[in-house]
């Protein structure tokens, strides 16, 4: 039943949609953090996709879902700001502040939200379609 | 004059499992829209059932009742790789628009083969049943 494979391989994209998600929403709560105890700043978080095969290779049934394969860290050196009153303040008097680009994770929101809603969708059609299917010679 | 019907059924329900073979290919490159290097795949409906039914005149075939239930006719898709119409910077070559509008495409068309087998059935049932009631 190779509609039923439809719901993994469209889960899997929703949950790594998600998750996407997730790191956009920390990155956007941290845009204003400064440097932490351990005197360093957020960096912002980016998730990685990847292909995974789903299902049974061997007879040729396998569909292509998603995982997040891994996280990484944007290495960019953090805003810093001028402020010698800040207690943050280093001993030029400028304080850094995460390296988050708002606009670059509103985009990536967008785009994260976008295709959650697509995978909804496809998971939505294929379930009306096997409610179809069941109902054969009713 | 069964055997007629049953070839009928047996040509849609091999076209119901190839629809259901392209709507999971569909959603596996919906899935991978976001995916660097993804390639999107599709395969060409009417060769792979034309295969499957081991008939060259698929359509006309069922009319003139020369439709053949093939039994070794399970055939496996061709996939092919999608050309892409923009190019993107992560290799990712699936179309969203594109994939979107052969999701709901497929879809509907899936619908129409489960009304055709419906009505196939139909047909057998009512041909079975007793008129003497009436």
């Amino acid at each position: 039943m190779s509609m039923l494979r439809i719901f993994d391989v469209a889960g899997s994209a929703v949950s790594a949609q998600s998750q996407r998600l997730n790191t956009v929403a920390s990155n956007l709560a941290n845009v204003d953090t400064v440097a932490g105890p351990d005197g360093k700043a957020y960096k912002a978080r980016q998730v990685v996709f990847q292909t995974t095969l789903m299902g049974n290779v061997a007879q040729r049934e396998a569909s292509a879902g998603v995982r997040v394969s891994n996280i990484t860290e944007d290495q960019s050196p953090g805003r810093r700001v001028l402020d010698p009153k800040h207690p943050s303040a280093d001993a030029d008097g400028y304080v850094t502040y995460s390296n988050v680009n708002p606009v670059e994770e509103m985009v990536n929101m967008m785009s994260a939200s976008r295709s959650y809603q697509n995978n909804v969708e496809v998971m939505n059609t294929a379930r009306g379609l096997l409610l179809k299917t069941l109902q054969i010679g009713q | 004059m069964i055997n007629r019907l049953t070839d009928s059924l047996e040509f849609h329900s091999q076209a119901l499992s190839l629809r259901a073979e392209r709507q999971r290919l569909i959603a596996s490159n919906i899935a991978n829209a976001d995916t660097p290097g993804f390639q999107a795949r599709d395969f060409d409906f009417a060769a792979t059932l034309r295969a499957a039914s081991g008939n060259n005149a698929v359509g006309e075939g069922i009319a003139q009742g020369v439709m053949r239930g093939d039994s070794a006719g399970t055939a496996v898709p061709v996939l092919r790789y999608a050309v892409p119409s923009q190019t993107h910077l992560d290799n990712n070559s699936v179309d969203m628009d594109r994939e979107r509008s052969a999701f709901i495409d497929n879809a509907v068309k899936y619908e129409s083969t489960l009304r055709f087998i419906n009505a196939s059935l139909r047909t057998t049932l009512d041909a079975m049943k007793s008129h003497n009631q009436a």
